[in-house]
């Protein structure tokens, strides 16, 4: 192995995709995030290259490849998968080396994860079936209020008089939103109620532990999200400097301590 | 590029022999029902069919039609059949399929065996509810349908020890069903031709644990999925010395197995317990799952629910009593727990899969805290996927086998 040697992770989710280049010390040298679209091998590509570029290196450097993601199979140039909730798990102890609750929001899971302070995993959770308090629900629900999802956190954050929602269901959330919007409730305050329900649900999936650890697209997106969390939690909570990237990091990490350990 | 491993599942040679065996079995059903030689009764797969066997019914088990519904992917289309007259999508998705069937005039028996159309018509129905109620519910509407008698047993629920008085009650039911079934068989209830089939039955039940058991061995030679079809002698044949003959044959075959050292899984690393039902759907596809990650599901409650070992021909009617309510399902959550603890014991189990089976509440163990109480006693890990046993819609392959995918990883990294 070469000083110049690099490790990527490609976590092709099911809205994003996400590609980070390391060093052999684990030093995040370089990043991409795109819409993961429909052909999510040529979309892999483009970030590799984008990210291979903000780190100044050919493809020639890349020592391993690992992926993850919804979409892990269809990344031509890796040579291993391991899933979301391993690569999440690993890319967020790498940041907080101690015992977490790892709080993952993505475009159409949450996750709950539990690691020891050696990083072991103890326990995960997956949201049900249904997308409800997903990033999904978000995108839903934005064209239906006719605000463009990049709007929504700081409409959030002007809510004086949150409305409560207080279905499980997507379609019966759009229900309730609709009747808000007929009883002339402000559009902030129901931006609010609808975060409000996302933060409740994945919160409620799992206890959480001393250390709490928010990662994913959702939350890099809307950071009051972390805000109202830590109302709700009544204690601060830590969140990654790339909290979307936290999956491609993990896979990469993984790549990096796969070097001299055979395949599975 | 990281593809899909090919898995190559090991097929076992005695699994012709089972599939002959099952094949027979519903083609004299099918004679008997077309020529009246015999009267044709429908038991529940937990229920007396010692009693009927004895009265010289030939039996079916619609449960067991059932899970063929489900395991030829037929039921998503019926289900919505008998939702429509009144039969809810949230009960029972093995009543919904098999009464949708009924509604549509389609049955994988058509499929499958060739001069079939469909199950035998009944000449009498007989339930026994330590399953559930809904065999209950299920039953009286063919006993409508077909207009004949539905008998049954109401069996108790969360039971923590198995006590005189259940023994009395249940027997007593037993009992009482006679008189109806010696009018539909035209025939007289004789006692000793009870205990003989109460013996072959006992002998059955032994044969079938030994069988399970072999699931011990490192490697295992038998997986939970082989387990679901090879155990349809023991629902549909028990009580018969057929039955016994194809589980010997089964038996040396696993043996000699264990003897080489040969897995059911190429290098089983990690063994796991299944609790709940199969998803009937996706017996394949899960085989395939869990082999490709190097792990053999290889024991389970749902076929170990077919041992009858309080089966006694010296005290017929009691011992039958006994065996039907000793079992898992009619048990209370300390009795469970201490049967899933020698489970994990005995198989040398690295973690536990839950299937929260959305339509089958009885059989899904994992929504009153079980698992958590099992992990902090036992240090083995869970996990718990939603699905469904029938109802391919409740499912998610994708969440399921991500799901899957990082509990091996996590057994992985704790090893
Ligand atoms: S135990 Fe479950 S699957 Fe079996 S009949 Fe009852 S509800 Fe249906």
């Amino acid at each position: 192995m070469t000083g110049s040697s690099l490790f990527v992770g490609v976590d092709v989710g099911a809205s994003r995709t996400k590609a980070a280049v390391l060093d052999a010390q684990k030093h995040l040298l370089g990043w991409a995030v795109e819409k993961s679209g429909i052909d999510f091998s040529a979309t892999a590509d483009r970030c590799l290259q984008t990210a291979l570029q903000m780190a100044g290196a050919d493809a020639a450097a890349v020592s391993k490849t690992f992926s993850t993601g919804y979409g892990r199979k269809n990344v031509s140039y890796s040579q291993d998968t391991r899933t979301e909730i391993g690569c999440h798990a690993k890319g967020c102890y790498h940041y907080f080396p101690f015992a977490i609750t790892v709080i993952d929001i993505g475009g159409q899971d949450n996750k709950v994860i539990k690691l020891d302070d050696a990083g072991r995993r103890i326990s995960f959770k997956m949201n049900r079936k249904c997308a409800a308090g997903t990033g999904a629900f978000l995108e839903e629900m934005s064209p239906r209020l006719d605000i463009p999802l990049e709007a929504m956190d700081d409409l959030a954050r002007r809510s004086t008089d949150m409305v409560k929602l207080g279905s499980f269901c997507t379609v019966f959330s759009a229900t309730e939103v609709l009747e808000n919007i007929r009883n002339g409730r402000k559009v902030e305050d129901i931006v609010k109620g609808l975060f409000y329900s996302v933060i409740k649900r994945v919160m409620e999936m799992d206890a959480m532990t001393e250390k709490v650890v928010m990662t994913g697209g959702v939350v890099a997106n809307n950071p009051y999200l972390v805000i109202m969390a830590e109302e709700i939690l009544g204690r601060s909570i830590l969140v990654p400097e790339h909290p979307h990237l936290t999956g491609a990091i993990g896979a990469a990490l993984y790549a990096i301590e796969d070097i001299g350990e055979t395949h599975r | 590029m990281t593809e899909e491993k090919k898995v190559v599942i090991k097929k076992l040679n005695s699994a012709k022999t089972i599939g002959k065996f099952m094949a027979d079995y519903y083609y004299g059903l099918d004679h008997a029902a077309k020529t009246g030689e015999k009267k044709v009764a429908w038991c529940t797969s937990v229920g007396p069919a010692e009693i009927l066997r004895a009265m010289d019914f030939d039996v079916y088990f619609p449960e067991t039609h059932s899970a063929m519904i489900g395991a030829t992917r037929m039921a998503a289309d019926l289900i919505p059949k008998a939702n429509a007259v009144g039969y809810s999508p949230d009960i029972c998705s093995y009543l919904t399929a098999d009464i949708g069937g009924y509604l549509e005039g389609v049955s994988p028996l058509a499929k499958a065996f060739e001069g079939i159309e469909g199950p035998p018509k009944p000449d009498v129905l007989v339930f026994n509810t330590n399953q559930c109620r809904d065999v209950q519910d299920w039953f009286s509407y063919y006993g409508r349908e077909y207009n004949v008698p539905v008998v049954g047993v109401h069996s108790y629920k969360g039971v923590e020890e198995v006590e005189d008085a259940h023994i009395q009650s249940i027997s007593e039911q037993m009992k009482e069903m006679i008189p109806t079934l010696e009018e539909v068989a035209g025939k007289k209830f004789d006692i000793d031709r009870l205990r003989e089939v109460l013996a072959l039955s006992r002998e059955c039940s032994d044969l079938w644990k030994e069988v399970l058991d072999t699931g011990a061995a490192v490697p295992s030679p038998i997986t939970f999925f082989d387990g679901t079809t090879l155990m349809g002698p023991a629902v549909v044949g028990r009580g018969t010395p057929e039955t016994n003959e194809v589980y010997r044959i089964l038996l040396a075959e696993l043996k000699e197995r264990v003897a080489n050292g040969e897995g059911a899984v190429e290098d089983e690393r990690y063994r796991i317990y299944w609790d709940g039902m199969p998803v009937w759907g996706r017996l394949s596809a899960h085989a395939k799952l869990f082999a490709g990650l190097k792990t053999n599901v290889l024991a389970s409650t749902y076929c170990n629910s077919w041992i009858f070992s309080a089966l006694d021909p010296a005290e017929p009617f009691e011992s039958m009593a006994r065996a039907y309510t000793e079992l898992f399902i009619v048990r209370a959550d300390e009795p469970k727990e201490s049967y899933i603890k020698n489970m994990l014991d005995f198989f040398k189990v690295d973690g536990i899969i839950y299937h929260d089976a959305k339509t089958c509440p009885a059989n899904t163990n994992c929504r009153y805290g079980m698992p958590q109480r099992l992990q902090e006693e036992t240090g083995i890990p869970f996990l718990v996927i939603n699905g469904d046993l029938n109802d391919l819609r409740l499912i998610s392959d994708e969440q399921t086998k991500t799901n899957v995918e990082a509990f091996i990883e996590q057994l992985a990294e704790s090893k």
